[in-house]
């Protein structure tokens, strides 16, 4: 552990830091909420949007907090007028080409830049210009990028190139014209992307979205339930967004200890099959070489019997189970303890081996 | 582990298999680390690796007793570690004698250059790191391939501190809780003996019956026996071993030959086809549970929606247990938990409600121990406390090329697809991207076998056919191609050999031998 010996005083409250750690790291200790667009955990630092701006005492001008590192004895301030002024301007830039469309965004009720927006009082009056008009990228069944809501915070660049390092996309063209986009704005395919949907679960706007849960209803109405991934053995977190009894998407969880918020095309995107049509929905009893659908009873009755008959006339050592590497902890538990204490032999069995 | 300074990955195709965590492993290389690749594929990590050894499927042993070679007569071993913390350094020292560099590049096709400069880097290292996945363990070599690479690991002590060590990759999201729990023939839950009474006797109490001492029969044995008519009834919950186990045809005749076949999936499989009675599964959004990872950590899997055939499998199993006599209740599986918890020591600390704040890997024996992320820093579990070195022999894959097969064929997974793909070709748009299986196949070998990218080939092996499409890439070298087993239409396992690991009876899916035509 770095030792914590720096004394931090930020808006009044004293945190001990450690010399690598950020004035934001610090307002995090101290839990005081400093406003960011271009922050994401997963990322380095990156300092481009400059929300995060505070003011330190005896510094002659207002600096970033996600990229300055705490000094010994610092004081700061985070909601002084002078920076709340300045970020209303920054909002007030952000907005003056931003489509005026939070009322059908997808992103609506989970957009950092509406939230912020709606905390600072400001609207897309104030600059009102020029926009881009840009058509919406619908060229891939898994990500839908409309490149007018974007506000260039990079994130989806950096987590594409830093973390991924699928290089997807990065940031093409200057000034006004500078956006997001594949090379040579190919669409997205999977000779240049992977899917994985990193590049969505960063984005602070509707710019990139889950094509998949469009128009399947807003954040606020979904219940987030926490579970773990069941495909690989990696271990990875997220939430299931369930609606109407039904799963709608899966979102990041951030807080999670293995994965923090990252996943893959799978993890991200493999949820259909749950609500698959084909999907099994009674028991099938095979009669006179028909297949047929009966009842929970019919069928473990059935079973009951017909392994009892086998264990009767040919002994313990003629049952067994195989168990699932997909199943539940729990589960293998159980259908070890029941070959154990109803067929009484050891004949269990995972797929470990295969 | 991005604080890791050398990576040395062997047999595994992170970025494919395990996204995320190649997420950590590129986080290293972005920071400096130096990267060691041991893959007959040239994978993403290959491409980007200081060293490539680019051996021939299955002659794993021979390298790395190459490498240790290496190590041992330029001097570059942790000598005191191995003093300290290991016996049988000289019968390994006899033993890999055998495999100086120019032996060993004869055997692998890995040039002498290579195993030198990774014997030096990995030796060299301060923290490094061995990754592994299945292109070790699914050889019939497989158990001495992983314990190859723990000699590698101990000659230079790069293990029992944070940031090294031996990492083995798992395939499924809990085979390392199905295995943790139970399941296995020789051992009850939590790698308890069977044949030990002392052991029997603590179950016995718990569960009010008498145990039979005798060590049960593996998967493979059981479907064995059932074709010798010696094994009659077999339950199988959540698995697809028509289609995933290798030599699928055997694998076929094993589950016509049982009496009675009960399958219970989410959907019907391969195997369902040979059941007699098919009961649904719930899927993981429809149950409460808990799923432990490849470093054994144990995390929950929360109930989203009712099951959809309105029973999740540990009801199930309840109630079939009960039906049978032996009366089995639980109302939530909390409640389970908490009965492993007094029956496993490794699991002894764990709870529900335990698992709502922190996040635990066993071994984690009591409720106020904060659970284990290293193991073996102190000693190793074995009498004694000393890790013991243990010299290997080159034997190569159970099927050689010859003329009439000159192609390896290794079979692994792709990232857009999952095991028998059940559940990821229920995904249309995953679909979409990835709609069928393709043959990977070397430029240079399409090339003689005129075979173009999106050609329709024929891949025969001495057990069966496949018809699938061609896709002519450098990630195949020259000899050798490739085959997910997602796609029951194109299925590799059909194809693969009878070879297996003598004992863990794990295939050898990494390896057979096939022939091309057009």
């Amino acid at each position: 552990m770095p030792d914590e010996k720096l004394r931090i005083t930020i808006n009044g409250k004293v945190v001990l830091c450690s010399r690598d750690e950020t004035i934001l790291d610090a307002a995090k200790k101290a839990e005081v909420r400093i406003p960011t667009l271009c922050y994401d955990e997963r990322l380095e630092p990156y300092g481009g949007c400059r929300l995060c701006i505070v003011e330190i005492k005896d510094f002659p001008k207002p600096v970033p907090a996600c990229t300055t590192r705490v000094k010994d004895k610092m004081v700061i301030s985070t909601e002084t007028d002078e920076v709340r002024r300045m970020r209303k301007n920054i909002l007030a830039l952000l907005l003056s080409n931003h489509p005026n469309d939070c009322m059908r965004c997808e992103a609506t009720g989970n957009c950092a830049l509406q939230t912020l927006s709606y905390e600072y009082e400001v609207d897309g009056t104030r600059f009102a210009g020029e926009t881009w008009n840009l058509p919406i990228r619908n060229d891939n069944p898994f990500i839908t990028y409309d490149p007018n809501k974007c506000i260039l915070c990079g994130r989806c660049v950096r987590i594409c190139n830093d973390v991924v390092m699928a290089g997807t996309i990065e940031l093409t063209g200057r000034g006004f014209d500078s956006r997001p986009d594949t090379s040579f704005g190919r669409p997205r395919s999977l000779d240049n992307c992977e899917f994985c949907g990193q590049c969505v679960s960063t984005c602070p706007t509707g710019a990139l979205i889950d094509r998949k849960a469009v128009g399947r209803g807003r954040a606020y109405e979904m219940t987030k339930v926490k579970t773990t991934c069941p495909y690989c053995g990696t271990g990875c977190n997220f939430y299931l967004n369930v609606k109407d009894g039904e799963v709608v998407k899966v979102t990041s969880d951030f807080e999670a200890p293995v994965n923090h918020g990252n996943l893959c095309i799978k993890g991200r995107y493999g949820y259909d099959f749950i609500h698959s049509q084909e999907r099994i929905t009674s028991p099938i009893i095979k009669k006179g070489g028909q297949y047929v659908e009966s009842t929970w009873d019919e069928a473990l009755d059935l079973v009951a019997q017909r392994l009892g008959e086998i264990l009767q006339e040919y002994g313990p050592s003629s049952v067994g189970a195989f168990s699932s590497a997909r199943c539940t902890n729990e589960e293998n538990f159980l259908l070890s303890k029941l070959v154990r204490t109803v067929f009484k032999s050891n004949n269990v069995d995972c797929c470990a081996r295969v | 582990m991005p604080d890791i300074d050398t990576l040395f990955l062997f047999g595994s195709n992170p970025t494919e298999a395990h996204p995320i965590v190649s997420f950590y492993l590129k986080k290293a290389l972005r920071r400096g680390a130096r990267l060691v690749v041991g893959d007959p594929r040239q994978t993403w990590m290959a491409r980007r690796a200081d060293v490539w050894l680019n051996l021939r499927p299955g002659t794993n042993i021979a390298l790395i007793n190459g490498i240790i070679h290496v190590i041992l007569k330029k001097g570059w071993e942790n000598k005191e570690f191995i003093k300290k913390r290991t016996e049988g350094i000289d019968e390994l020292k006899e033993k890999v004698k055998e495999y100086d560099p120019k032996t060993v590049e004869k055997i692998t096709g890995v040039s002498k250059d290579k195993i030198i400069e990774a014997a030096r880097l990995y030796s060299r290292a301060e923290k490094a790191m061995i990754v592994y996945g299945l292109g070790v363990t699914e050889h019939r070599t497989g158990t001495e391939n992983s314990m190859a690479l723990a000699n590698l690991a101990l000659v230079c002590g790069h293990i029992g501190r944070p940031s090294t060590g031996i990492m083995a990759l798992r395939g499924q999201n809990n085979v390392q809780g199905s295995s943790d729990l139970g399941p296995l023939p020789a051992t009850l839950p939590g790698y308890q003996s069977v044949t030990d009474p002392k052991i029997r006797a603590k179950f016995e109490k718990a569960w009010g019956v008498s145990l039979s001492p005798k060590v049960g029969l593996k998967s493979v044995e059981m479907l064995d026996e059932a074709i010798k008519k010696r094994f009659k009834g077999l339950f199988i919950l959540g698995e697809d071993p028509a289609q995933t186990d290798p030599n699928s045809h055997e694998v076929r005749e094993a589950l016509k030959s049982l009496d009675f076949l009960v399958v219970q999936d989410i959907f019907l499989t391969e195997t369902t086809k040979y059941a007699d009675v098919i009961l649904p599964g719930a899927s993981f959004a429809e149950k409460d549970g808990t799923f432990t990872n490849g470093e054994r950590r144990i995390q929950r899997v929360r109930k989203a929606i009712e099951p959809v055939a309105g029973r999740a499998e540990w009801q199930v199993i309840c109630d079939l247990a009960t039906r049978m006599g032996y009366s089995m209740h639980y109302e939530h599986p909390s409640e389970i938990m908490d009965e492993i918890a007094g029956l496993v020591p490794i699991y002894g600390g764990i709870s529900y409600d335990r698992l709502e704040n922190e996040s635990l890997q066993w071994p984690c024996p009591t409720k106020d121990h904060p659970g284990t992320s290293t193991l073996y820093t102190d000693l190793f579990s074995r009498p004694g406390g000393l890790a013991k070195f243990i010299p290997l022999d080159h034997k190569g894959p159970g099927e050689k090329v010859d003329r009439e097969y000159p192609f390896t064929l290794i079979t692994g997974r792709i990232r857009e697809h999952y095991n028998n793909g059940s559940m990821t070709r229920r995904v249309p748009e995953i679909m979409e991207v990835v709609p069928e299986e393709l043959l990977e196949i070397s430029p240079e070998d399409a090339k003689k076998l005129k075979v173009s990218d999106g050609d329709r080939v024929k891949v025969i092996s001495r057990r069966g056919k496949v018809k699938v499409r061609a896709k002519v890439t450098e990630r195949s070298q020259k000899g050798n191609v490739f085959l997910t087993f997602h796609f029951p239409k194109a299925l590799s396992n059909f194809l693969t050999s009878h070879h297996r690991d003598p004992i863990t009876g794990t295939p050898e899916y990494k390896a057979c031998a096939v022939r091309i035509e057009k």
